[in-house]
């Protein structure tokens, strides 16, 4: 294949395109998220002002990544689906405090119907068995699940992805050790190695993503081992090889941008999976623990008032949810699996 | 070489032609929107003849092959013209007319023997149906005929390749399977797409000896396509040549060869080495600039802006026709210009350069040894091991400012000494010095900064010589960091920027990831990166083989000015006999891992030989028909590294092999002038008294 698009002049970078360039788009990321992680992990030690606007700067960096991924991903339908609804849910996340909600946590009218106005409000999706609102329930509900299911998937990824660098670059020893303990790891039922973690360490946010790191990493371990096998032998590396460059650096610089393509798809679908787990945790009670409005609880505690088909909303409406967000990330990443099939 | 093809043209001309095309025009429609791949291309082949289809990556000779079978997947399409076969225009049979003529009356043999196979079937249950889908045959009857068949192609022991699958046999013998499933339903027609491309040279002189062979006995028409012009003169009587989906020139064999009338077909010629060519006294001239892409060629002659002869106001109006160059000549030309250029004019040839002195020592290789221990399956449990020698007892000396050329075949070990130079895979036995510091067990871990920088490589494959996702400035930059040449990121920019205009590129470029560049460009930047470093000594393995031809000749041009400049020891890694007389100072030749014959690229050439090089020589197909070659085709294959013949490695294959001694004992070193070293049981007088395997022609 002779090269496409080669002329020689230096025209200057339009705005649209400077935008898309890596150092500005991980420059949004980290404005969306950082803030997001702060306010959720570590909102119990944050002071109240520092609270009440440190989510401000990432709601126009939400909506500028929201708008890049539309207008770069313009050639596949299902990629712009899936982002609208993972935009959507991120968007909620990021301006909850913001939004004309009452407090998820205060109880005003137990059993109140979709549509019912009682005690000067509207509850437009009806209240929960203790009377709290489940408009404002859902929608703060979506912070906790997607702040610990992507993180929980970053460091899956991170422990995975290193590994299965050693294990596929270094090989022999190495590699057998290290897929051995992967083969084990993945002979356990998922659930029964959650259920065995979160037993052993105690339920928590932290221990949820160490326990999805357990259950996650091997899959991903063996991901990028089969792409740096494949990578490892073409003469770039060779070329590195012979200046002497160090193992790790190999790894890293080297080979690990070229399995970039695979492994983006492969964590798109992840985060569906984590996120399933993580409400499917909390929902056995061993995840993040009540009063916060989170998915998972909301389902949990609404088991048995649902049911009596009349309160079945209670049910349906965190389920929709978690549901739509899963079909998002999957969408996702079929759109993003198709495009790199296309170039 | 003067023989005549043996695929005569046809001479009754009230015959009607095999396949004829008319004006055809195909395009590809992309996202890009539509992309010509060939565009009025005509073409006229009559019964038992042989027509050649030459030219550079993306000029549109496959998709010439492929309109031809009417096969050209869901985004192609013929747009234009008529392909008539047997005199039936084939776009206006159905789709179950097309099924049957393909594989029965037109068969096609393409370059990857392993990919035409199925990997899950048997040879014969393979061969068989052909005869039983096209012919209904009985099982028995097809079976039998792809026997006999397997025989014709002159495949060893047709019974137990007959039974086996397609990876237990070798490259060859799989392209010779798939000739003989071709030949299966005697086609009318059939067509060659770089047939043996991928095939070692001494192989590929059995195919074509095949082809030529079959092609006479069947009657059979070909249609050859490749982008060597050697092999087409040797199995052609006529000649297409393509440019950018042009037929620029066509014409008998040696009208186009000793006549060329399209300044493209010159440019062509002028950069493949011949035996004439000499990198002192005639240098190769390249092409310059390159292909255009198919949706932004120029208007008018697309060769126009790489032409010398260009003239504005008439090479750019278009349509640019054929012209006759004789009144009713076969030979045609898309030229306007054609009459006017002066073709016997010299070239205006680049100057004449004093051959470099070289300098002391740089390597001294003694004895070096590599061998590695295969323990496998169920061997590994019963103890057995087996030991694969990759290289054997090799020693040479190296100089400064010096050419040396390792020349061998597939599985003869220059890549693997290739890793024990660089430090990648320590040494068996036996020493490499570069200069004073010991190397064959220094891994490249363990070597100093320094050492690291004085010896540097350039690969093979251009499309993965450079990482795809760093910058090539990156990419170079990088390299004279870590060898501590500058490290003020400013100074390495600069450095970087040198580089870039040392192999001639525009120092934009730096800011390119590599997928934005050609291939012959991104072979370029990996030179850069192996002389960021100010190297002693720069090891090129096969560094442009997978160039194409016009491109090869600037990029070994590069290599060469690039080498001379600073003195470099230049150690060149090579396949291709042609390319390695015109710049190496001196050769050594290997098979299966020992060094069969060292010297001068002088001593190599001429008589004595050792029996492997005078084959080697004679299996290089040569685009010059004033050459005369001896022809020496070796049998068979060659043996497995891991399985190698006892005594001397060649014996299996020497048509000199004495029985009793040659599988015996290992060849003894037979000296012949200062460095000139021949491994052969022959006596030195009979070595010395071969004849010359190439002769220069009278009219050379």
């Amino acid at each position: 294949m002779t090269t496409a698009n080669i002329s020689l002049d230096t025209a200057p970078v339009p705005f649209n395109v400077r935008i898309r360039q890596p150092t500005a788009l991980i420059g949004l990321v980290l404005l969306m998220w950082v803030p997001l992680t702060l306010y959720v992990m570590f909102g119990p030690f944050l002071s109240d002002t520092l609270k009440s606007f440190v989510l401000l700067p990432a709601i126009p960096a939400t909506v500028a990544l929201y708008v890049i991924a539309v207008t770069s991903w313009r050639e596949s339908p299902v990629a712009i689906i899936g982002a609208t609804l993972v935009f959507f849910w991120l968007f909620v996340a990021v301006s909850a405090p913001y939004l004309p909600l009452i407090d998820p946590n205060k109880p005003l009218a137990p059993f109140a119907e979709m549509g019912a106005y009682k005690k000067d409000h509207w509850f437009l999706l009806g209240a929960d068995f203790k009377g709290r609102d489940m408009l404002s329930r859902d929608l703060w509900g979506c912070q906790r699940v997607l702040v610990w299911g992507v993180s929980a998937t970053l460091v899956a990824y991170a422990v995975g992805a290193f590994f299965g660098l050693l294990a596929g670059y270094l090989s022999g020893w190495w590699d057998q050790a290290i897929s051995l303990v992967c083969n084990i790891l993945l002979s356990f039922p998922v659930m029964v190695l959650f259920i065995l973690i979160l037993n052993y360490l105690g339920p928590s946010g932290f221990n949820i993503v160490i326990a999805v790191t357990f259950a996650s990493a091997p899959a991903i371990m063996r991901i990028v081992r089969g792409l740096t096998l494949d990578t490892r032998s073409r003469d770039y590396i060779f070329a590195a090889q012979t200046r002497g460059e160090h193992p790790l650096r190999i790894m890293i610089f080297e080979l690990l941008p070229n399995a970039r393509g695979p492994i983006i798809v492969d964590a798109c679908l992840r985060l569906g999976y984590t996120t399933v787990a993580i409400t499917t945790l909390t929902f056995l009670g061993l995840g993040l623990q009540p009063p916060d409005p989170d998915w998972g609880l909301m389902i949990k505690e609404s088991t048995k008032v649902a049911m009596v088909w009349k309160f079945s909303y209670m049910l349906l409406i965190p389920a929709l949810s978690v549901s739509s967000l899963i079909l998002g990330f999957n969408l996702l990443a079929d759109g993003l699996r198709e495009m790199s099939l296309r170039d | 070489m003067t023989e005549t093809p043996i695929v005569e043209a046809a001479t009754a001309t009230d015959r009607t032609p095999v396949l004829e095309c008319r004006n055809l025009c195909v395009s590809y429609f992309t996202r890009a929107g539509e992309a010509p791949a060939v565009v009025d291309f005509n073409l006229k082949l009559m019964p038992g003849e042989a027509h050649g289809i030459v030219g550079e990556s993306g000029c549109g000779k496959s998709t010439v092959a492929l309109a031809i079978m009417n096969y050209m997947g869901r985004n192609g399409a013929i747009v234009g013209g008529e392909i008539l076969f047997q005199g039936r225009d084939m776009r206006t049979m159905t789709q179950e007319e097309l099924r049957r003529i393909r594989g029965s009356k037109i068969a096609m043999v393409y370059q990857e023997p392993m990919a035409s196979l199925n990997p899950s079937m048997r040879i014969a249950e393979q061969l068989a149906e052909v005869p039983l889908y096209h012919e209904g045959v009985s099982q028995r009857e097809a079976l039998a005929r792809a026997e006999s068949m397997l025989e014709q192609v002159r495949l060893p022991d047709p019974k137990r390749i007959m039974n086996s699958y397609p990876h237990q046999i070798s490259g060859g013998q799989q392209q010779r399977v798939v000739i003989a499933m071709a030949l299966l339903s005697n086609p009318s027609l059939l067509l060659l797409d770089e047939p043996t491309t991928a095939l070692d040279v001494t192989v590929e002189a059995g195919i074509v000896e095949l082809i030529k062979e079959v092609a006479a006995k069947f009657g059979t028409s070909l249609i050859y396509i490749s982008h060597n012009l050697g092999l087409i003169l040797e199995t052609c009587s006529r000649l297409t040549v393509m440019y950018s989906g042009e037929a620029v020139e066509t014409g008998a064999i040696h009208d186009v060869f000793d006549n060329m009338r399209h300044p493209y077909t010159r440019g062509l010629f002028g950069s493949i080495p011949v035996p004439g060519a000499n990198k002192n006294a005639r240098p190769l001239a390249a092409i310059r600039g390159q292909l255009p892409l198919p949706y932004a060629r120029p208007k008018g002659c697309f060769f126009g802006p790489r032409c010398d002869y260009f003239v504005e106001g008439r090479c750019d109006q278009p349509p640019l026709m054929m012209h006759e160059v004789a009144p009713g000549s076969s030979h045609a030309t898309r030229c306007v210009r054609f009459a006017e250029i002066d073709w016997s004019a010299a070239k205006a040839s680049v100057a004449e350069r004093q051959p470099v002195q070289r300098g002391q020592v740089v390597l001294r290789v003694e004895d070096l040894s590599k061998h590695y221990i295969i323990e496998s399956g169920a061997a590994a449990l019963i103890g057995a091991r087996r030991t694969v020698k990759a290289n054997e007892k090799i020693s040479f000396r190296a100089h400064e400012a010096e050419t040396v050329a390792i020349v061998g075949e597939s599985g003869c070990g220059k890549s693997t000494f290739a890793k024990v130079l660089m430090g990648l895979e320590p040494a068996s036995a036996g020493k490499v010095q570069l200069g004073e510091i010991e190397l064959a067990n220094l891994p490249v871990q363990r070597r100093d900064k320094h050492t690291i920088s004085r010896l540097q490589m350039v690969f093979q494959n251009p499309f993965d010589t450079l990482n795809p996702s760093h910058t090539i400035g990156g990419q170079i930059g990088r390299v004279i960091r870590k060898f501590g040449v500058e490290s003020d990121p400013k100074k390495v920019q600069d450095r970087v920027d040198q580089l870039l205009d040392i192999v001639k590129l525009p120092r934009d470029f730096a800011k390119r990831l590599p997928r934005q560049l050609s291939g012959g460009q991104k072979q370029r930047v990996g030179i850069a990166r192996a002389f960021a470093g100010n190297p002693d000594m720069v090891i090129a393995d096969e560094p442009v083989s997978a160039l194409d031809v016009s491109v090869q000749a600037a990029v070994t041009g590069l290599l060469m000015d690039i080498q001379r400049e600073h003195r470099t020891t230049l150690l060149f890694i090579s396949h291709d006999l042609s390319v390695v007389r015109y710049l190496a100072d001196r050769i050594i030749v290997m098979y299966l891992g020992q060094i069969m014959e060292r010297g001068t690229t002088e001593e190599i050439f001429s008589p004595p030989y050792h029996p492997y090089t005078e084959a080697l020589l004679s299996a290089v197909p040569i685009a010059d028909a004033s050459v005369r070659k001896r022809k020496i085709v070796v049998a068979g294959e060659i043996p497995s590294p891991t399985k190698p013949p006892p005594g001397c490695p060649f014996q299996t294959r020497c048509h000199y092999m004495i029985k009793g001694v040659c599988d015996v004992t290992p060849p003894p070193l037979r000296e012949f002038g200062a460095d000139h070293v021949i491994a052969c049981h022959l006596e030195k007088d009979a070595l010395e008294k071969m004849e010359p395997v190439i002769t220069a022609g009278t009219a050379a």
